[in-house]
């Protein structure tokens, strides 16, 4: 039931890059604006004493491809929901991986070149201070856009229309960021909330960026990018579940 | 003998707590342009989501092709039209089929063949979202005409088509009849009726007449169809 065709994969990632190609303004929100946040957040320590920038960066830079991606999915899959599309390609030959991963790739592709660009802009640019590689640090970049891309993938199943699927991001991403660590170091969190941010992905993902500005150790990065893919594949496979062939 | 394409056997159908469809018995044949009609409301979207697989049913029996209905053997034989266009607003005409196209693993010709079936080969790089609703309804149809479909079920298609594309369309559907298939068309319009071979009759979640137009007409003693229709209530509700 289950079974994957490249064919139909494929179909799905050029079709979901064409429809994007054509929404210009998306295209252009999508590549621009995370440099622009990035630029906003050096200019705001720009002049005071210390680190700030290279501090917050690496977090910022995996948050912005997540929640980019988190949203962008959830409305596009509900649209396919709503349309009537994702009922007609039920119908037919498609398997729902096809689906799920056609999706997933081509929110990848897109994410690559986000990230590209915006850590482009970072190191280059804004002077970010990266002890490890840079090429490692956009790895993760795409790795957390995917993650999005399934998260939102999944959340798109339980909306019912472009308001539902857009306080999903309130709901699941803002706690997110909250316990990640940005604001407090998660080992200081009281015990509670640090064993969330145990399971919660986003903390992996920030994890992850921290370690490869700081060190250019990468055994530790390899472990939590593992932990992201896990997620990407739990999202993925729960996001599978929702798609019925069969409905009410 | 070629068996029928579709086997109905006491369908019932139940949409959050209220009947759907009640108890429906019917066949359809090949070869045949079967007419589904009754009033908006009446079961025939759900009736046809049943054929097709989509919906869940809660009793009875729904045989395709001689499999059951939503059988994953059935998905490339089945083509589908539903009332509101299918296809993606953000893509041209032939970029909508090519994508379908290669879901069901149907080569570039028939994208092209398909277009032409209905009437849309001007319009091949024309974006969906700036066509008229009639054309983008045509552009739902010809994506499920792609797979040379041996049931196609087809729900309400000719609404707000101007008259002249209309008849080219029914010709079409007598076209792929007259090669085999069973098509299955609904309608609430009730003078679309004359031009199928046999008229299923619903109202309500059951089926109240399963005849050829002319013998619906001559039974009934009327002289059209929304006359023979009412007069099928009438019949129904006296007993």
């Amino acid at each position: 039931m289950n079974t994957l065709t490249p064919r139909a994969t494929g179909a799905v990632t050029t079709r979901v890059l064409t429809q994007l190609r054509r929404d210009h303004r998306t295209l252009a929100m999508l590549l621009v604006l995370p440099c622009a946040l990035m630029s906003l957040l050096w200019w705001m320590f720009d002049g005071l004493p210390g680190e700030g920038f290279s501090t917050l960066g690496p977090a910022l830079l995996a948050l912005i491809p997540f929640i980019i991606m988190f949203l962008v999915t959830s409305v596009t899959t509900l649209r396919e929901r709503t349309s009537g599309t994702l009922e007609r390609l039920l119908a037919m030959p498609m398997g729902k991986l096809d689906f799920l991963l056609g999706y997933a790739i081509a929110f990848g592709l897109i994410a690559a070149v986000q990230s590209a660009l915006a850590v482009g802009v970072c190191v280059w640019l804004l002077d970010l201070s990266i002890v490890g590689s840079v090429w490692m640090l956009m790895v993760v970049a795409v790795v957390d856009a995917v993650l999005g891309t399934a998260l939102g993938l999944f959340v798109s199943a339980f909306a019912r229309t472009e308001f539902q699927a857009v306080q999903f991001m309130p709901a699941l991403v803002i706690p997110q960021i909250l316990l990640c660590g940005l604001f407090v170091p998660r080992d200081a969190l009281p015990r509670v909330l640090e064993v969330i941010s145990d399971v919660l992905p986003l903390s992996y993902a920030v994890d992850a960026m921290q370690t490869v500005a700081s060190s250019s150790e990468t055994g530790e990065v390899w472990q939590d990018i593992a932990v992201l893919a896990a997620y990407v594949v739990a999202g993925l496979a729960l996001g599978a579940l929702t798609l019925r062939r069969q409905t009410d | 003998m070629m068996k029928n394409a579709i086997k109905v056997r006491t369908l019932e159908v139940t949409r959050g707590g209220s009947e759907v469809l009640r108890g429906l018995e019917f066949e359809v044949a090949h070869g045949q342009v079967t007419g589904l009609l009754g009033p908006s409301g009446c079961g025939k979207t759900t009736l046809m989501r049943a054929l097709v697989g989509v919906q869940r049913i809660t009793g009875g029996s729904v045989e395709v092709l001689g499999q059951p209905a939503g059988s994953a053997s059935l998905r490339d034989r089945i083509g589908y039209v539903t009332q509101q266009p299918s296809v993606y607003d953000d893509l041209t005409v032939t970029e909508n089929l090519r994508f379908f196209a290669r879901i069901l693993g149907v080569g570039d010709k028939r994208v092209a063949e398909c277009v032409g079936l209905v009437a849309l080969g001007d319009y091949g790089d024309r974006v969906v979202s700036r066509l008229s609703g009639g054309q983008r309804s045509r552009v739902s149809l010809a994506v499920a005409l792609l797979g040379e479909p041996q049931l196609l079920v087809l729900d309400e298609p000719t609404v707000g088509l101007d008259p002249v594309l209309r008849v080219e369309l029914w010709e079409t559907f007598h076209h792929l009849a007259g090669e085999g298939a069973a098509v299955l068309v609904s309608s609430h319009v009730m003078d679309e009726a004359s031009r199928c071979d046999r008229l299923l009759m619903m109202r309500e979640g059951r089926l109240i007449a399963d005849d050829t137009p002319t013998g619906l007409l001559e039974r009934t003693g009327s002289h059209d169809i929304e006359q023979a229709f009412l007069s099928v209530v009438h019949e129904k509700e006296a007993a």
